[in-house]
């Protein structure tokens, strides 16, 4: 059995107009040790889903249909107590920004060892300690110093592995990284991911990486979804969707890449922008913005079919023709 | 914090001390000018315009401006701000005898409003759909709108005339403590006196402390870290009473020690209302009765309270803010 599996996740925003549904239909599953990356456009909903199986969406959203089932346990049906000695136990989270993560007026050893005691009967002396062995682990310079330093005083990058030292500080099953480099300076994004694939791999540690950027989670992850407007609209291994994209929201994605354009050439960016959630057409979300969208495709919403493993939610599945330069694809994202 | 920061934070905070004194006592020096003619007060109608003459060159007051005012200074910095027409004492003397009272009730009122506003504040933004924040909210809104004298005034009628449970007027009881500070914190019959005066003198601020507390605290429950926190499965305590608290509490401590400051000025309508023998009240006497000295000094003791908890707050603020360096926290 897969240790996370979502099903049929929704998550509704009640609001005066009457009811947003920012997630929808969303189904997956992560198993031990898997690395899987979530891809999409901004407001896609990749860090809605995210924050809903830690049952951390914020009010007024909800988690209204759906189950996620995590070590035999629906977490969407867990109460207070118990869904939190899960949260930064058994699945922790990265955020994004590492300047807004930790607190200002905490130094990174309170911080760090709160978390410890929030999930067992620890010493100070020892959680001290083992906080220190993930600061090395995470490969800060002087850990010891930094135990006793306040966010401000350390760089960005010094405090994204701060952030990751936190979320491994107990050993979890899942890592939920929402966006972990986009904050960061480019020239220190590549160490910090390739920080971060080290310790799940050392720690035999799952990972759900979440990312706009497809060339990253195609050098990390084993699984993509992409998602759009809330949905899943297509998902399979890594080598699949960048060799051979079915729905035209990936294809588009892919050529979008810079390594795709031609230097100096401006970039093959998909015309249009994504709809908003309370503006979603009829028919296929992605409908307007596709070069190959006939009739059915702006009346009937496709379902999500799989087939040799790969699943895309698309009418035309299958009888795309292949793009132009799918080799070039492979050659620059690997 | 290093020494040498705290040092030269000091020095800084000093200097700046020192311009607003000396803002202040250009202020004073002009009124002493202004308001009325001193000779009137000290020598009445009957003296002729030769006499009265050599008794202005006698006082040096025929002298040019900076001289009279560097008189002014000299003898102000020596604590000699001139004597009371009214008392026949050094103003100074005069003022500081009321200082206790109106010290003890500012500290009251401080204590009620840090008492009340720091759980209210919490409780309502912690708990915004509760029909107790709504109460609150709806009381403080009518709060900030009521004058302070018509609270005052309202509580005596209620609780002195009508129920007759609280004296109406003065301290009550107080005891002799070392350097003349007579107290009512001491006695019973003195503590009951405080309580109508301190909660009219808090009302002026308790809703504006609530709001702020609240609205600090919703925004940070609202950041990145407090998120975080949830996501580190931290107790619900501990996020709002350590992570949300700290950073709720810094940004009011430097906004409310400024309006706790205000709060002296409020005094002279809270002291006048309750009769309440203190600067205030001594203060609006003085006016009355033009007693410019007095008038001065009091200006000149209540901009050095100023000051002085300006200056505490900053330093406070600064002690418990760990992003704030101290050289360069500047004003
Ligand atoms: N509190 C909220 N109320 C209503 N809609 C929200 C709220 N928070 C987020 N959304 C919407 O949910 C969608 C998904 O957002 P998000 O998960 O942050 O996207 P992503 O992480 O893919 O960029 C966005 O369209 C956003 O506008
Ligand atoms: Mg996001």
């Amino acid at each position: 059995m897969a240790l996370l599996e979502i099903e049929d996740l929704e998550v509704e925003f009640p609001n005066r107009h009457g009811t947003l549904t920012a997630l929808r239909g969303i189904n997956f599953t992560l198993d031990e040790s898997e690395r899987l990356g979530i891809v999409g456009e901004s407001g896609a909903g990749k860090s809605m889903a995210a924050f809903a199986i830690l049952n951390l969406i914020s009010e007024p959203g909800r988690i209204s249909k759906g189950r996620i089932v995590f070590e035999g346990r629906d977490l969407a049906k867990l109460d207070e107590e118990e869904i939190r000695a899960i949260r930064g136990d058994r699945i922790s989270m990265i955020f994004q920004d590492p300047m807004m993560t930790l607190n200002p007026v905490l130094t990174v050893g309170v911080q760090m060892i709160e978390t410890l005691k929030a999930h067992r009967d620890i010493s100070d002396e020892d959680a001290r300690k083992l906080a220190l062995a993930r600061l090395r682990e995470v490969q800060i310079p002087s850990p010891e110093a930094r135990l006793d330093a306040y966010p401000h005083e350390l760089s960005g990058g010094l405090r994204q592995r701060v952030v990751i030292a936190i979320a491994l500080l107990s050993d979890p099953a899942i890592i939920i990284a929402d966006e972990p480099t986009t904050a960061l300076d480019v020239t220190i994004q590549a160490e910090v991911l390739a920080l971060l694939l080290a310790l799940c791999r050392d720690h035999a540690t799952a990972l759900i990486l979440i990312t706009h950027d497809l060339a990253v989670v195609s050098q990390i992850t084993e699984r993509i979804i992409v998602m759009y407007a809330g949905s899943i609209v297509e998902a399979g291994a890594t080598r699949q969707i960048i060799d051979t994209p079915q729905h035209p929201y990936t294809i588009g994605l892919i050529a979008a890449l810079p390594e795709q354009n031609a230097p100096g050439q401006p970039l093959n960016q998909i015309r249009g922008s994504m709809p908003s959630l309370n503006n979603i057409p009829p028919g296929c979300a992605f409908a307007p913005r596709c070069d190959y969208a006939t009739d059915i495709c702006h009346r009937i919403v496709p379902n999500l079919t799989t087939a040799h493993g790969q699943s895309v939610a698309c009418h035309h599945a299958g009888q795309l023709q292949p793009q132009e330069s799918v080799r070039d694809t492979e050659r620059a994202v690997s | 914090m290093k020494a040498a920061d705290f040092i030269s934070f000091l020095l800084r905070r000093g200097v700046q001390a020192l311009v607003v004194m000396f803002v202040i006592s250009l202020i004073g020096f002009s009124i002493q000018g202004n308001l009325g003619d001193p000779l009137r007060e000290l020598v009445g109608q009957s003296v002729s315009e030769a006499e009265r003459n050599a008794l202005r060159d006698r006082m040096g007051l025929n002298d040019p401006f900076f001289v009279q005012y560097s008189r002014f200074l000299g003898n102000a910095v020596q604590g000699d701000l001139g004597n009371s027409y009214f008392f026949k004492r050094p103003a100074l003397d005069v003022i500081l005898d009321k200082f206790p009272a109106t010290f003890e009730l500012v500290l009251a009122a401080t204590l009620i409003i840090i008492g009340l506003s720091v759980p209210l504040g919490i409780y309502t933004a912690i708990n915004p759909h509760s029909w107790i924040t709504s109460i609150v909210m709806a009381v403080s809104i009518v709060g900030i709108s009521i004058p302070v004298f018509l609270t005052a005034i309202f509580a005596i009628y209620i609780f002195s005339v009508q129920l007759g449970w609280m004296p109406s007027f003065g301290r009550g009881d107080t005891v002799e403590l070392p350097w003349g500070w007579d107290s009512g914190f001491l006695t019973l019959d003195g503590l009951h006196h405080l309580i109508l005066p301190s909660i009219a003198l808090s009302s002026i601020m308790l809703p504006l402390f609530i709001r702020l507390i609240r609205g600090e605290m919703m925004e940070v429950l609202q950041s990145e870290y407090v998120r975080f926190a949830w996501a580190k499965g931290l107790s619900k305590r501990r996020i709002w009473y350590v992570h949300a608290l700290k950073n709720t509490l810094i940004p009011v401590i430097s906004l409310g020690g400024v309006k706790i400051g205000t709060l002296i000025a409020y005094t002279i309508l809270t002291e006048t209302v309750f009769q309440w023998p203190g600067m205030g009240f001594l203060f609006l006497e003085a006016v009355n009765r033009v007693d410019t000295p007095l008038i001065i000094a009091y200006i000149i003791v209540v901009g050095l309270i100023f000051v002085v908890t300006n200056t505490l707050v900053d330093l406070i603020y600064t002690l418990v803010n760990p992003t704030v360096k101290m050289v360069g926290s500047g004003s």
